[in-house]
């Protein structure tokens, strides 16, 4: 109905428009942060290997002996061309980081929600129907178990069994054979979309193969919020009225059970989803170290270690924005699954 | 339970002519709890006629909504229903569960208390009735699910414009129209309203009464009306049923009961009633028992304000009066046949009240 789409359409544009001073306050918290820690970025990562003269004259060329109001400006400035600067440590240009990097966590990102929700969805569905029963004793066992475990035990875990001195059936470390990873050519940084788009198909096999035990490890760690989550909602509706009002107009069970009980019972794990998304492309750092992944989290600490400001900025601004974007779109799809929510 | 004629029956011979649609014979439920099975129903009989509305009336906690959906075959998981539960001659509690689901619908209704929370809110009122229409009469076209469901909204007042929207797009009081439409649309012979106005203001109230009225006047639907509210039961109901802790203790003719409470329970429920020209407010002292440990003998006598020594030790029989109200009290079963009397024992008719007076005094 026109009434509804217009109502979506607005509620929308009500919800970017809400997003602009969300981002302007992250901004402020991160520029913020930055400049709280003692010192400056110069003398962090510079300081006792330069004499005072030569530290200030470092710290004149980068800025930081301006006001504050106008490094933030310079700060707005770059946030506003994506254009985050160089890094201290490596002299690398810090959106070539991000891009390059961020394509990798992207990739585990993606493929760890993948198992999550192939694996979460149905054994939470499941063991939510099947109360107190087989499926549901095992599925919480299982999530409560994957939960638990740090990302390096089960990842090296994964790699014992499957890797060269196990099974031997899975690659156990990057994201694709030595030659392989340098003969694709770069278009996405998304090394396997740029594989696909290349026609290369054997060096998608491969970049697959790279991708299934990572992309396990991790989506068995978020698997558990999953089943919990699904488990207790399918119970929740399950005993719902609108549920037992089907009931009493003698809808047939599999379809109370999936049309009324399921349905609804998944509206609030697009929320959880969207969290765990956000979730994921920070905090895969350690399995990114487990298997030696080329991500972003793991970019991240090694600039932490080396004090390089200039790059932990522009990384965790990135971070930010991403955020508000995930959470953004999971409004935008929770609109259009639960008519409620657009009013 | 048995039951005792009084005499021959003075109901009009034409009302007991048409074979019941719902005819329930000594009923159980049972709830299964960590400290054992609980008889929310024990042991509940009545029937309901064609057009005919029967009243179910009683405190909260007397099993009435269990004993509608007990008739429904509704019950939660771990709950077990015993007895008859007749539907034009079938037994619904010996049908298999896939058979009671076909039959809910067409056949038999339940109309709930929330409103607010009963439509499925990702679904909208087309598509729901759709569902409800697909399921029950295959091979109907979808022209004619919609005229079904426009003539029954239409039934219930919500205009035809209103069909394409969800359930948090109307009121509350719509929102009950709307799904009373939902369980009318396959026109069941015997429908359950489990409180279907408690949520709802006083004019939405009688819409509602007024939609049941006419329900039963155009399509000759057995209703069974389960409420507090005294006053709907005397303006909607044929019959009323009084429930209390899980028995039915009296039911008969509205006007008849309400006129002539025989019941003390019946009694003390009628003079709890709040009107207009109330100017002081009566209240049964205590509440219902405790249905996994029920009182011994007669539920009620620890709140009778009529107890006899008698009514603590054994259960009463159930009676016929001349009138036709059918009453679960010692009081009128001695009054209709004096020799039940010495069931009671010698110094069963002694008051109980006074009983437990000197009791306190002694240990004081």
């Amino acid at each position: 109905m026109s009434k509804q789409s217009g109502s979506l359409r607005r509620y929308i544009l009500t919800r970017i428009a809400l997003a602009v001073p969300m981002v302007f306050i992250l901004l402020v918290l991160v520029f913020v942060m930055m400049r709280v820690a003692p010192g400056d970025p110069i003398a962090a990562s510079q300081g006792g290997k330069l004499s005072a003269v030569e530290l200030a004259a470092r710290r004149h060329a980068a800025g930081f002996d301006r006001p504050l109001y106008v490094q933030f400006w310079e700060y707005l400035k770059s946030v506003g061309t994506l254009n985050f600067g160089t890094t201290f440590s490596d002299n690398l240009s810090v959106r070539d980081v991000i891009i390059q990097r961020g394509g990798a966590t992207l990739s585990l990102s993606l493929g760890a929600l993948l198992v999550a929700i192939v694996i979460g969805v149905p054994v939470g569905l499941l063991a939510g129907r099947f109360r107190d029963r087989g499926i549901d004793v095992t599925g919480r066992l299982f999530a409560i178990v994957t939960y638990a475990a740090p990302a390096f035990v089960l990842g090296l875990l994964a790699q014992l069994a499957f890797g060269a001195n196990g099974l031997g059936l899975l690659p156990t470390s990057g994201q694709s054979s030595l030659l392989v990873g340098l003969n694709v050519p770069t278009t996405t940084h998304i090394l396997i979309l740029d594989a696909a788009i290349a026609g290369d198909w054997s060096a998608v096999g491969d970049i697959a193969q790279h991708l299934v035990l990572p992309s396990v490890t991790l989506g068995l760690i978020i698997v558990g919020v999953f089943i919990r989550m699904i488990r207790v909602n399918v119970i929740q509706t399950l005993q719902g009225d609108y549920v037992e009002a089907a009931r009493a107009r003698g809808i047939k069970e599999t379809a109370v059970v999936t049309r009324h009980a399921f349905r609804n019972a998944l509206v609030p794990v697009v929320t959880v989803l969207g969290l765990q998304v956000a979730m994921l492309l920070g905090g895969s750092v350690l399995t990114e170290k487990t298997f030696n992944w080329p991500g972003i989290g793991q970019a991240l600490i090694t600039y932490i270690n080396a004090r390089d400001y200039a790059a932990v900025q522009g990384i965790v601004t990135v971070f930010a924005l991403v955020v508000v974007v995930i959470s953004m779109l999971i409004d935008f799809v929770n609109a259009l699954i639960d008519p409620r929510v657009r009013y | 339970m048995t039951t005792t004629d009084a005499a021959a029956p003075a109901v009009p011979a034409a009302d007991d002519a048409r074979e019941p649609v719902l005819s329930v014979r000594d009923m159980r439920v049972w709830y299964g709890t960590e400290r054992g099975p609980v008889r929310a129903v024990d042991g509940v009989s009545f029937d309901v006629r064609p057009g005919e509305t029967l009243g179910l009336v009683g405190e909260s906690g007397c099993g009435k909504s269990t004993l509608g959906r007990g008739v429904l075959g509704l019950t939660p998981p771990g709950s077990a229903v015993d007895g008859e539960v007749l539907l034009r001659g079938t037994n619904l509690v010996e049908l298999t569960p896939k058979e009671l689901q076909k039959r809910r619908g067409p056949e038999l209704g339940l109309i709930f208390q929330e409103p607010m929370t009963r439509l499925n809110p990702l679904m909208k009122i087309s598509e729901q009735f759709e569902e409800t229409l697909r399921t029950h009469e295959k091979g109907l076209s979808k022209q004619e699910i919609r005229e079904r469901s426009l003539e029954a909204l239409r039934g219930m007042g919500i205009p035809p414009s209103r069909y394409e929207n969800y359930p948090h797009e109307f009121s509350g009081g719509m929102r009950q129209r709307i799904m009373i439409a939902l369980a009318l649309v396959l026109r069941p012979a015997f429908v359950v309203a489990d409180e279907p106005t408690t949520a709802l203001d006083v004019l939405v109230e009688a819409q509602i009464i007024k939609i049941l009225a006419d329900l039963r006047k155009n399509f000759d639907t057995a209703l069974v009306l389960i409420t507090h509210n005294l006053g709907i039961v005397a303006e909607a109901c044929d019959r009323v049923a009084v429930m209390y802790a899980g028995h039915i203790v009296e039911q008969g003719d509205s006007r008849e009961v309400f006129a002539n409470p025989q019941h003390p329970y019946t009694k003390e429920l009628l003079r709890s009633t709040i009107s207009l020209s109330t100017t002081g407010l009566h209240y049964i002292p205590g509440s219902p028992p405790d249905l996994g440990n029920p009182p011994e003998g007669c539920r009620f006598h620890p709140r009778c304000p009529v107890a006899m020594r008698g009514c603590a030790v054994v259960e009463p029989p159930e009676v016929r009066l001349r009138s036709g109200v059918r009453s679960t009290c010692w009081h009128q079963a001695i009054e209709v046949d004096p020799s039940l009397a010495d069931e009671l024992g010698t110094d069963g008719r002694e008051p109980l009240a006074a009983v437990k007076e000197i009791s306190v005094a002694d240990e004081a």
